[in-house]
C-alpha cells in the first residue's frame, strides 16, 4: 500500500511545477490568441478568430522564410554534422569523449555573445573581410552581415552540436562486427554504409532534426544580430508584438500558428520515416 | 566456433594482412584522413568566435564598437567593473543559475527515480509532458508565461526567470538520472536491505551514492542551460537584467571589451568543471 503512493510522491513536485508553468499558460494563451483588447485596457474573450487570418495574411513572407531558413539550417546541420559524428564514433579510439567535449565547450560561452562574436568576425570592416578588401580580392562594398547566408550560417552554427550528439549517439550503438560480417559476404565500404550504418543511423538524425529545426524556426536572436531587415523571421515579429507593441492577441495567434506549422511538419517527417523511429527518438 | 573451422574463415584484418597491396587499404586510409582533416576543420570552426571573444577583451580599441583590431592591451582587464548594470546583470545571471538549478536538481531527480524505478499510471503523461517541455520553442512557453503573468497581475522579474529556468531544464535533469536509475544493479540495494537497513538509509548508503553522478551531471547541465538562457529570460525579466539580456541590449550601440572578457571568464570556469567532471565520471565508472 505504501510503496504505491511512493512515486507518485516523487513526480508530484515536478509534475505539478510543469502542468502549473508549462501546460496552463499554453492552454491560457490559446483562449488569449481569440481575444480583443490591450495590456493597458485588459482583454475580453470574444472568440475573435480572425486573429489567426490577419496576422498570417500580415505576415505570411517571415512564416515562409522562417520555415526555409529552419528547414536550409538543418540540412546544413545533416551535411556538416554526419562525418564528424561518424569519424568520432568509428575512428575517435580513446579520445571519443575528448572531441564529445570538444564540440560541447563552445556552449559555455552564451549564445548571444557567440552570435555577437560572429557579427565582429563577418562586419564589413572586420579581421576576415578587411584583409581581401585591402588585397583587391573582394570588392569593397562586399557584406555578409544582413544577407541571408549570415543568417543561415548562425543558426547552422548555433545549433551543430545539437545534430552531432545525436547522429553520434546512433552510429555508437552500431555493432562494428555487423559491419565486418557485411565486408566479408564482399560488399564494398559504400555499399555497407549505404546498407547498414546509414539506416541503424536514421534514428539519431531523427532525434536531431526534432532538436534543430524547431529551435531554428522559431529563432530570432540569429535573425536580429546577423540579418537584415530583409531577412526578419517570424520570432522577431512573435517577440516585438509581445515585447514592444503589447498585442498578446497577435502575438499568441501567431505563436499558436508557428506550433501548428512545426507539428505538421514534424508529424510528416515522422510518417515519411516510420513511427517506430519517433517513438524510439522521444524516447531518449 | 573455434578449433579448424576459424582459420577457414579468415577475419578482415588478417585479409589486410596477407594482401598489403590490395587497393581497398590505402583508399580507406585516405578516407580516415580526409574526415579526421574534416572534424578537426568542424571543430575550428566551433572554436572561432569564441578565439575573438577572447582576443577582443584584449582590444586596445578607442571608441566603443570593439570590431576592428587595434593592438593588445591588458587595460580593460582593470576596468572590468566600469559599466555597474553589467555586473549587477552578471550576478544576476549567477544568483538565477544556482537558485534554478537547485530547484530543478531536487525536482529533476525526485521526477527521474520514480520514472526509472516504478512503474505506475500516469507515467505515459508523465513523460509526454516532459518531452513537451523539451520540444517546445522557448519562445512560445516565454509568450505563453508573460500572458498568464500579465493577466494573474505578476510583477515580473528574478523570481519569474528562476521559475522559467527550472520549466526549461526540469526534464534534462530527470532524463539524466532516469538513464542512471535504469542502469543500476537493483540486487546491491536488496542486499543491503537483507542486511537490516531501512528504506531511508538504504536510499542515503546505497542507491544515492549510486545515481550521484547522474545527479551532477543533471545539475551542471540546468546550470549551463540557465546562465546561457536569453529567449525564455527575455519573456519573464521584466526589469531584471541578466548577462546575455545585456549584451543583446548592447549589440546595437556597441559591446564593450569588458563584455569579452566576462564571456572567456565564465568560459574558463565552465571549462574547468566540464573537464574536472569528465575526469571524475570516467574515474567512477
Amino acid at each position: 500500500m505504501r510503496r504505491k503512493i511512493v512515486p507518485y510522491l516523487l513526480i508530484l513536485p515536478g509534475g505539478l511545477w510543469l502542468l502549473i508553468f508549462l501546460v496552463v499558460p499554453l492552454v491560457y494563451m490559446a483562449s488569449v490568441s481569440t481575444m480583443e483588447g490591450d495590456v493597458v485596457n485588459g482583454f475580453l474573450q470574444t472568440f475573435h478568430f480572425a486573429n489567426y487570418g490577419q496576422t498570417l495574411a500580415a505576415y505570411k513572407t517571415q512564416f515562409l522564410r522562417s520555415v526555409v531558413y529552419g528547414l536550409a539550417g538543418t540540412i546544413l546541420t545533416i551535411v556538416l554534422a554526419y562525418p564528424m559524428a561518424y569519424w568520432i564514433a568509428f575512428k575517435g579510439g580513446a579520445r571519443k569523449s575528448t572531441y564529445l567535449l570538444l564540440v560541447l565547450l563552445p556552449f559555455f560561452v552564451s549564445f548571444v555573445l557567440r552570435t555577437v562574436s560572429w557579427k565582429f568576425l563577418l562586419a564589413d570592416d572586420g579581421i576576415l573581410l578587411a584583409p581581401l578588401k585591402d588585397l583587391g580580392l573582394l570588392p569593397q562594398d562586399f557584406h555578409i552581415l544582413a544577407t541571408t547566408v549570415a543568417v543561415i550560417g548562425g543558426l547552422t552554427y548555433n545549433y551543430l552540436p545539437f545534430m552531432v550528439l545525436p547522429i553520434y549517439v546512433a552510429l555508437e550503438r552500431v555493432d562494428p562486427r555487423v559491419v565486418e560480417a557485411s565486408q566479408d559476404l564482399y560488399a564494398t565500404r559504400a555499399q555497407s554504409f549505404a546498407k547498414i550504418v546509414l539506416p541503424l543511423s536514421l534514428p539519431g538524425v531523427f532525434a536531431g532534426v526534432l532538436m534543430t529545426f524547431v529551435p531554428m524556426t522559431s529563432d530570432y536572436v540569429n535573425a536580429s544580430i546577423l540579418g537584415g531587415p530583409a531577412n526578419t523571421m517570424i520570432g522577431n515579429i512573435i517577440q516585438t508584438e509581445y515585447l514592444v507593441n503589447n498585442d498578446y492577441p497577435a502575438g499568441a495567434a501567431l505563436s499558436f500558428t508557428l506550433m501548428a506549422v512545426m507539428l505538421i511538419g514534424i508529424f510528416v517527417y515522422a510518417k515519411a520515416l516510420g513511427t517506430e523511429n519517433v517513438l524510439e527518438a522521444a524516447a531518449r | 566456433m573455434s578449433g579448424p573451422v576459424s582459420p577457414a574463415l579468415p577475419t578482415r584484418a588478417t585479409t589486410e594482412e596477407a594482401t598489403p597491396g590490395a587497393p581497398r587499404r590505402p583508399r580507406t586510409r585516405w578516407g580516415d584522413r580526409l574526415l579526421f582533416g574534416y572534424t578537426w576543420l568542424i571543430l575550428l570552426w566551433l572554436f572561432a568566435p569564441i578565439a575573438v571573444m577572447i582576443a577582443f577583451g584584449f582590444n586596445d580599441t578607442r571608441s566603443k564598437s570593439n570590431v576592428t583590431w587595434q593592438g593588445f592591451t591588458l587595460k580593460w582587464w582593470g576596468r572590468l567593473g566600469e559599466y555597474p548594470d553589467l555586473t549587477t546583470a552578471v550576478l544576476n545571471s549567477i544568483g538565477i543559475g544556482l537558485l534554478a538549478t537547485l530547484i530543478t536538481t531536487v525536482l529533476g531527480t525526485l521526477l527521474g527515480i520514480a520514472l526509472g524505478r516504478y512503474r505506475f499510471r500516469g507515467q505515459g503523461p508523465t513523460n509526454l509532458i516532459m518531452f513537451a517541455a523539451i520540444s517546445s520553442p522557448e519562445l512560445v512557453m516565454g509568450a505563453s508565461l508573460l500572458s498568464l503573468f500579465v493577466s494573474l497581475g505578476v510583477q515580473t522579474g528574478f523570481a519569474t526567470i528562476v521559475l522559467a529556468h527550472v520549466l526549461f531544464s526540469v526534464s534534462f535533469v530527470a532524463v539524466t538520472v532516469r538513464a542512471r536509475v535504469v542502469g543500476m544493479d537493483g540486487s546491491i540495494e536488496e542486499a543491503a536491505r537483507d542486511l537490516g537497513a531501512s528504506t531511508w538509509v538504504t536510499f542515503w548508503r546505497v542507491t544515492f551514492p549510486m545515481i550521484l553522478p547522474g545527479v551532477v551531471s543533471g545539475a551542471l547541465l540546468a546550470f549551463a542551460l540557465s546562465i546561457d538562457d536569453f529567449v525564455i529570460t527575455q519573456f519573464t525579466s521584466g526589469a531584471t537584467i541578466t548577462f546575455p539580456l545585456w549584451i543583446y541590449g548592447a549589440v546595437r550601440i556597441g559591446v564593450p571589451p569588458q563584455v569579452n572578457i566576462l564571456g572567456t571568464l565564465i568560459f574558463a570556469v565552465g571549462v574547468v568543471i566540464a573537464v574536472v567532471n569528465t575526469v571524475t565520471s570516467r574515474r567512477r565508472v
